[in-house]
C-alpha cells in the first residue's frame, strides 16, 4: 500500500497545520497548560474559519451534511490536529466540530429526530456509559448495570466509571445488562436524558488528565421507557464493540501527532543546546534517542494508515486498528519520554507542553481498551479464537 | 475507598503576612467573608508565578481586611476547581457571588 498523501490530501493537511500553527498555538500561549478550552469569542471566531475551510463537522457523514472526509484523509488530519498542547485529548479545541456518537447513527428515525439531529446541530451533546467500577476491558463480563421490566420501560440500577463528559451532556448512551444468563448476548444500550429522575452524576475522577476529567455516575431506580432502547433488547454489545474497533483509529492518529510534535521540539533544542562545549545534536546518545523517535513514530504512522486504508476498503480491520492503536500509544509515549529527557529540566516544566502529553499519553495505553487487550485481540487473530 | 469532595480545613485570616506563608505550589482555594460565606473559588494554576502564594497574595491585595481563605495544594487543579464550584452548586443551587459574575462552562454533579 502507498501511504504517501495525493496531492489533494497534501492541500487538506497544509491547511490545517497553518490553522494549528497560525490560529491554536499562539492562543494556547494565553492559557492555562492544563486547559481544555478556549475563551468563548476564539472559539466562535474560529468556528468560522473551520466553516470557511469546509472542513467543520469533520466527522459527520456526507448524508447527514458533512464534508465527505474519507477515514484515511480523516487519519492524516487527525495527526495534523493533536500537534498542540491541548491536542491528544481536545484537537484544536473542537473547533472543527463534532459528530456525536458513532452508535446514534443507527438510532431509529423517532431517536435521530430527538437525539441525532440536535446533536449535529450542536444543541445536544452526549456521553458513552460503557466502563464500570467492576472493570472496563472486559465489559462484555463487566457490566453489573441491570435494567429490568417495568411498565412498558426498564428500570436502571448500577454504576459507570471513567465516563467523559456526563455532567455537561443532555443525554448518554448507557449499557445494562438485561438477561443475567447470556453473558454478553444479555446486555442492551439504552439512550438516557440527563434529566431522567434516578439519573446521578456523583463526582469527578481525577486523573493524570487534569484538563478534561471523567466523572462516576450512578442509576437508581431510574426508569425508561421502551422508546429508549436503541437497537434491539441484549444485542448491546454489538453495538459497545463495533465503536470499540472503529475508534482505535482515529485514537492511534492523535497519538501520532502529540509523538511528531515533541520529537520535532527535541530536534530543534538538540541543534541548539550545548553541554560541555559541544551541541547535544552531535552526542550519538542524543542521536539515537531521536532516531528511535523517528522509527517510533513511522512504525505507528504505517500501522494507523494501513488500518484506516483496511477500513475505507471495506475489508475486515480489527487486528489492523489493534495494532494501530497498540504501536501509537506505547511508541508515541516512548517518544514523549524520550523528547523530555532530551530537554533535561525545561522537559519537566509546565513552561513546554510535554509534562501534559507525558501524563495525558500515558492514559492512551489504557483507554480504548488497554495495550493487554489489543495483544489479546492480535494473539486471537493469528492462533484462533478457541484458544483462551 | 473515600471520596472528599469538600474542602474542609479551618479558615486563615486573608492577610498578606498569612498568604506569604503559603506554599509555591499549585492548587485550589476558597475565599470567604467572616461569618463562612463562600464568596468565591480560585485556582493557583501553571502560569501563577508563585502558585497559591502568589494567587492568595493578590485576592488579600483587592479584596482588603475580613476576609478568609483555606487552600488545598492540588497538581490535578482543573479538574479539582470544577469539582469544587460543581458540588458548591448542588449544596447551593448558585455558584459563589463572585464566581458568578464570570461563570466558566460547568456541568453538573448530585453528590451523595
Amino acid at each position: 500500500m502507498d501511504f504517501e498523501p495525493s496531492e489533494e490530501q497534501q492541500l487538506l493537511i497544509d491547511q490545517v497545520r497553518r490553522f494549528v500553527r497560525e490560529e491554536i498555538i499562539p492562543l494556547e500561549a494565553k492559557l492555562d497548560p492544563d486547559a481544555a478550552e478556549l475563551d468563548p469569542a476564539d472559539h466562535a471566531r474560529l468556528v468560522e474559519k473551520t466553516k470557511a475551510m469546509g472542513l467543520f463537522g469533520i466527522d459527520i457523514p456526507k448524508q447527514y451534511g458533512g464534508p465527505d472526509i474519507d477515514i484515511v484523509t480523516r487519519v492524516l488530519l487527525a495527526i495534523e490536529m493533536a500537534q498542540h498542547r491541548a491536542g491528544l485529548y481536545v484537537p484544536c479545541y473542537g473547533t472543527f466540530g463534532g459528530a456525536g456518537l458513532a452508535q446514534i447513527f443507527e438510532a431509529n428515525e423517532d431517536q435521530k429526530e430527538r437525539y441525532l439531529y440536535p446533536t449535529l446541530r450542536g444543541e445536544k451533546k452526549a456521553f458513552f456509559g460503557l466502563t464500570e467500577p467492576s472493570g472496563g476491558s472486559d465489559p462484555a463480563r463487566a457490566i453489573q448495570t441491570r435494567a429490568e421490566r417495568k411498565d412498558n420501560g426498564w428500570v436502571l440500577n448500577g454504576a459507570k466509571i471513567f465516563i467523559s463528559n456526563a455532567d455537561r451532556a443532555q443525554y448518554g448512551i448507557v449499557f445494562a445488562r438485561t438477561d443475567a444468563s447470556k453473558g454478553r448476548a444479555g446486555i442492551t444500550c439504552f439512550i438516557i436524558d440527563s434529566d431522567t429522575p434516578g439519573f446521578h452524576v456523583r463526582r469527578v475522577v481525577h486523573t493524570l488528565r487534569s484538563s478534561h476529567y471523567a466523572t462516576e455516575l450512578e442509576f437508581k431506580d431510574c426508569w425508561v421507557s421502551d422508546h429508549q432502547v436503541l437497537g434491539e433488547v441484549n444485542k448491546g454489545f454489538a453495538v459497545a464493540n463495533d465503536r470499540l474497533t472503529r475508534q482505535r483509529i482515529p485514537y492511534a492518529a492523535g497519538c501520532i501527532g502529540v509523538a511528531i510534535a515533541a520529537h520535532e521540539m527535541a530536534i530543534e533544542w538538540a541543534k541548539m543546546r550545548s553541554t560541555f562545549g559541544e551541541k547535544l545534536a552531535n552526542r550519538q546518545a542524543v542521536q539515537w534517542m531521536l532516531v528511535d523517535n523517528e522509527i517510533d513514530i513511522r512504525t505507528a504512522r504505517h500501522f494507523t494508515l494501513e488500518a484506516a486504508e483496511k477500513a475505507r476498503r471495506g475489508l475486515p480491520f480489527k487486528i489492523e486498528a489493534s495494532i494501530a492503536k497498540l504501536t501509537a500509544s506505547e511508541g508515541g509515549g516512548r517518544v514523549v519520554d524520550r523528547s523530555m529527557q532530551i530537554h533535561g529540566g525545561m522537559g519537566m516544566t509546565k513552561d513546554l507542553p510535554l509534562e501534559r502529553w507525558y501524563r495525558e499519553m500515558r492514559i492512551r495505553r489504557v483507554g480504548e481498551g488497554p495495550s493487554e487487550v489489543q495483544r489479546m485481540v492480535i494473539a486471537r487473530e493469528i492462533l484462533g479464537s478457541n484458544l483462551r | 475507598m473515600s471520596v472528599r469532595l469538600r474542602l474542609d480545613k479551618p479558615w486563615r485570616p486573608l492577610t498578606p503576612e498569612e498568604a506569604a506563608r503559603l506554599p509555591g505550589q499549585l492548587g485550589v482555594y476558597q475565599i470567604a467573608d467572616a461569618v463562612g460565606a463562600i464568596l468565591y473559588i480560585g485556582q493557583a494554576g501553571g502560569r501563577s508565578p508563585f502558585g497559591l502564594r502568589s494567587e492568595l497574595a493578590r485576592e488579600a491585595e483587592e479584596r482588603g481586611p475580613g476576609r478568609q481563605f483555606r487552600v488545598e495544594v492540588n497538581m490535578q487543579y482543573r479538574s479539582r476547581w470544577f469539582e469544587l464550584l460543581m458540588v458548591h452548586k448542588a449544596d447551593h443551587g448558585e455558584l459563589p457571588p463572585d464566581n458568578a459574575k464570570n461563570p466558566p462552562p460547568l456541568g453538573r454533579l448530585s453528590p451523595a
